[in-house]
């Protein structure tokens, strides 16, 4: 998880230097951000050099000009005073933008100190803090910046130094966020160790994480500061009779009847501003954030899945319960497309147990999740022969796969927590699938799935039935999943590393229970696991792969005895090396005499 | 459940406390001389202070505080100062108006967002690339510049619906949806690109969840996996946003009564917070904040039912 974070969220601290420039590339290099910026720099620079670019006073008003269009030295013509419009509009453009820069200045001042203050020494002032960002969230921001109004009296300057203090919640949250984080890190708890003083680490390593997202906020705060400073102005509660774009809306809105034009020029304005700086946000999100990895197109691999499996010419008898010939697994399509599953073969008769056996990365979950019909998305079968009880299951349509799911094949996943739904009890999660699959009736499912959680030596498994998944262990949850697995009664299962996650205790209970049903009801299994002494210990046959390729193949006991590929005997030493093996296989299975050190 | 009910009320109410406290300490900084305001500018010093008795001003602030605590407790949240209404009643008349508009808005809201991001989320692609960009506009245009093009379009040039004014439901229901509809449209567009987006976001997020793999491999349709598992899931985020959404909401109805003069309390808070009439201002306040707090309760309660893992939390 912190490692996730560290790697997909925030750049690393370390490599801050040598990224400046490659960022600076990235950004030249991303037209929504080149452009976006180019407009807000044309914006500011017209603003700023208003008296140089207009001509008029924006005040100076000739009745008699009033409404009257364009001439020379007056590009947008006159408002309904008789006022320049292009020079309103340049030196309103001072007003709101000035304005939105104060309430930015203040709420950066106050956000982002009280955010790396509570984010990094936490306790009372984090949750005072806290407490007072959320009140202050809570707020409507209009509804206060108007009763302030009542209080401060009418000045644009001082309204906007509260419009700060309203937004300031913004950068003290996402700040707070990510410095608590941070602060958990390994290397922030090795400068503390190496006597590093706070103010330093702070400064070396907390800034350099929050700064792109401190400059992406506020692109996105200024364009909310700019709106709500315009929506002040225009309800004419501002300063009156300064020029600001939306104080021009108002007179404009005024005179909408007679020439909905003049709405035109300060609309312009306002919305070319605040959509240049939400677009420079998300372009900044993709430049600083290390956006650069694409999303696989889906589309593309939607349309590259193969349709028609290929049928090996060679005459190997292929078993009756699961059958794969040289499976390919590959992702995304075209020239970026990247092979996981090299021409897998891979046999499962009748209540055999076969072990698939490999390092993570290996490819065995892919071929698992192959045979499911359930490879994440992006991932495809583009090759090969897979059959399922007889039925050939590459290119096989959404709905015809389901009437083989559950009744046929069933899978018992990894990670016990995240594979139960955490908004139904697990009742009801078990009693769904056999009320479609086996069209019973609410009662009998109930009772049947009753039945199930006693199988899998649940003791209380009506309180288990109408718990929430949170409310379980990880052992339990298991126990939970493989009865949903046997459900509807399923002829092969494939577990994928099923006894991973748990706590080594409970670990040999669910390889015992998963020997049990196996032995009960003649399952075929197809057990993907790392560990050698799961597979010594419950598997028939054993597929050794590598690099999405099966490297060997034969009896447990054959292969774990004598192995004969090079990469099997490196699985078997580092076995012996450190983690102690299952004791179970040590003495009985060694027929060489030589004694098998746990 | 009730527990994290009672939990979430009280925090409510604190938080009505500490804005109530906290407004009506600022409003009593004297920057506006109300009663020379009231009275004009001829009138005596001794008039003056007898207007400053009256209206309680020559107390100091906890008393009064003390004293408006007590009477808003007992539903009294006294009379305006500048037109003698009273402020429970005032705000009772107008308060129908913006909430029929709130109930609006969170109605297409919740539906268009829904759509919308369940939309781009399972289909992605060109759909997906569609409702992003939507989003970003939606969210990116000043709300009440927004609320002008509408009036434009709709009103001025098309005239399909009256630019202004105000029809009660009472009165006839035609009429109401006539005057509604454009503010309810406008006030949606923020609103539908900010939760859509959410919305998108969760469904992906929980399309990728290991237990939709297991669902799926327990051999359940595909479209029962999305409208009973997916959605249950991604809706608790989606509605934490819905509720956040509101508070903007009530700011941006302030601009859009008063852009279609229709009588709400948004309108209202303009007018009488020009002039610095505190007993109204502090009555608008605290509906506004109880309106918050009831949202907030509502989307907490929903999350919980949504969550089991939020209840105990």
């Amino acid at each position: 998880m912190s490692e996730a974070l560290m790697s997909d969220d925030h750049p690393r601290a370390g490599a801050a230097a040598p990224r400046r420039a490659n960022r600076a590339r990235r950004f030249l290099r991303n037209p929504q951000a080149v452009i976006s910026a180019l407009v807000l720099v044309l914006i500011g620079g017209a603003v700023l050099l208003a008296p140089l670019l207009s001509t008029g006073d924006p005040d100076a008003a000739e009745l008699s000009k009033a409404f009257a269009a364009a001439e020379p030295g007056h590009p947008l013509g006159f408002d309904s005073a008789g006022r320049d419009v292009w020079s309103r509009l340049l030196h309103g453009g001072r007003n709101t933008l000035g304005g939105a820069l104060i309430a930015l200045a203040v709420a950066l001042s106050i956000g982002v100190p009280g955010g790396l203050v509570a984010g990094y020494y936490g306790k009372w002032f984090d949750a005072l803090a806290n407490w007072v960002g959320n009140f202050v969230m809570a707020l409507p921001a209009m509804v206060v910046l108007l009763a302030s109004r009542a209080i401060l009296g009418p000045t644009m300057w001082v309204l906007m130094v509260v419009l700060g203090v309203l937004v300031a919640p913004s950068f003290f949250r996402l700040v707070r966020g990510i410095v608590a984080n941070v602060r958990g890190e390994l290397y922030v708890d090795a400068a503390r160790v190496s006597g590093l003083r706070d103010r330093r680490i702070i400064a070396r390593h907390v800034l350099v994480v929050v700064r792109a997202p401190i400059i992406i906020q506020t692109a996105l705060v200024a364009g909310i500061a700019i709106s709500l400073q315009a929506g002040l102005e225009f309800l004419g509660i501002g300063s009156g009779d300064l020029p600001t774009w939306g104080a021009m809306l108002n007179e404009a809105f005024q005179n909408v009847q007679r020439s909905p034009m003049f709405m035109a020029w300060p609309g312009l304005a306002l919305g070319i501003t605040s959509a240049a700086l939400v677009l420079l946000a998300s372009a900044l999100r993709d430049v600083l954030e290390d956006g650069d990895a694409k999303p696989p197109k889906l589309r593309a691999a939607r349309r590259a899945r193969v349709v028609t499996p290929a049928t090996p010419d060679d005459d190997r008898p292929r078993a009756s319960l699961l059958s794969v010939r040289d499976l390919a697994v590959s992702y995304g399509a075209g020239a970026s497309a990247v092979d996981v599953v090299h021409g897998v073969d891979l046999d499962v008769a009748e209540g055999e147990v076969v072990g698939l056996v490999g390092q993570s990365g290996s490819g065995k979950s892919q071929t698992a999740f192959s045979v499911l019909g359930i490879l994440p998305e992006g991932g495809r079968v583009s090759r090969g022969s897979i059959l399922l009880a007889g039925t050939e299951v590459v290119g096989l349509s959404e709905k015809g796969y389901r009437a083989l799911r559950g009744d046929v094949v069933a899978y018992v996943p990894q990670e016990p927590m995240t594979n139960l739904d955490p908004a139904f009890t697990i009742g009801s999660q078990l009693v769904e699938p056999m009320r479609l699959r086996l069209r019973l009736s609410r009662k009998a499912a109930a009772e049947r799935a009753l039945e199930l959680l006693r199988q899998v030596e649940i003791v209380d498994p009506r309180r288990v039935f109408h718990a929430y998944p949170h409310q379980i262990s990880g052992g339990m949850a298991q126990r939970v999943l493989i009865a949903g697995a046997m459900s509807c009664d399923p002829r092969l299962l494939i577990a994928d590393e099923p006894t991973t996650a748990l706590d080594v205790t409970v670990q040999a209970e669910v390889l015992e229970l998963l020997r049990r049903l196996q032995a009960e009801r003649g399952l075929g299994v197809l057990l993907v696991t790392h560990n050698l002494g799961v597979v010594a210990d419950l598997c028939d046959r054993v597929a050794v792969m590598n690099a999405g390729r099966i490297v060997e193949t034969g009896s447990t006991e054959q292969v774990l005895a004598h192995p004969g590929h090079p990469y099997t005997r490196t699985l078997i030493d580092a076995v012996l090396d450190d983690a102690p093996a299952r004791p179970a296989w040590v003495a009985p299975r060694t027929d060489d005499g030589t004694e098998v050190p746990a | 459940m009730s527990r994290f009910a009672a939990r979430r009320l009280a925090a409510g109410i604190f938080l009505l406390f500490v804005v109530s406290f906290v407004s009506f300490v600022l409003l009593s900084i004297p920057t506006l001389d109300v009663a020379r305001q009231l009275l004009g500018q001829s009138a005596s010093q001794e008039a003056v202070d007898a207007k400053n008795a009256e209206l309680g001003l020559d107390q100091p602030v906890l008393a009064r505080y003390a004293r408006w605590l007590g009477d808003a407790l007992t539903g009294d949240l006294g009379t305006s100062w500048f037109t003698s209404e009273d402020v429970l009643t005032a705000i009772g008349h107008r308060l129908p108006v913006t909430l029929s508009l709130m109930l609006g808005v969170t109605l297409v809201t919740a539906l268009l967002a829904l759509l919308l991001g369940v939309w781009a989320g399972v289909r992605r692609g060109a759909v997906d690339r569609l409702v992003q960009v939507l989003g970003v506009v939606g969210y990116a245009l000043p709300g009440f510049l927004v609320t002008l093009v509408i009036v434009l379009v709709f009103a001025v040039q098309l005239r399909w619906f009256p630019a202004i004014g105000y029809i009660p439901l009472t009165t006839s229901v035609p009429g109401w949806l006539s005057t509604v509809t454009l503010p309810i449209l406008s006030l949606s567009v923020a609103a539908v690109a900010g939760v859509s987006q959410q919305v998108r976001g969760s469904v992906i997020d929980v399309l990728r969840q290991d237990y939709v793999r297991t669902l799926r491999a327990r051999g359940l349709p595909p479209r029962r996996v999305l409208f009973r598992h997916v959605l249950r899931n991604a809706s608790a985020p989606a509605l934490t946003v819905l509720g956040m959404q509101f508070v903007g909401l009530l700011g941006g109805a302030v601009l859009v009564e008063q852009i279609f003069g229709l009588p709400g309390i948004g309108s209202m808070t303009v007018t009488y917070t020009t002039r610095g009439d505190t007993p109204i201002i502090m009555g608008l306040v605290m509906t506004t904040v109880v309106c918050v707090v009831v949202i907030n309760l509502v989307v907490d309660l929903l999350v919980g039912w949504l969550n089991p893992k939020a209840r105990a939390a």
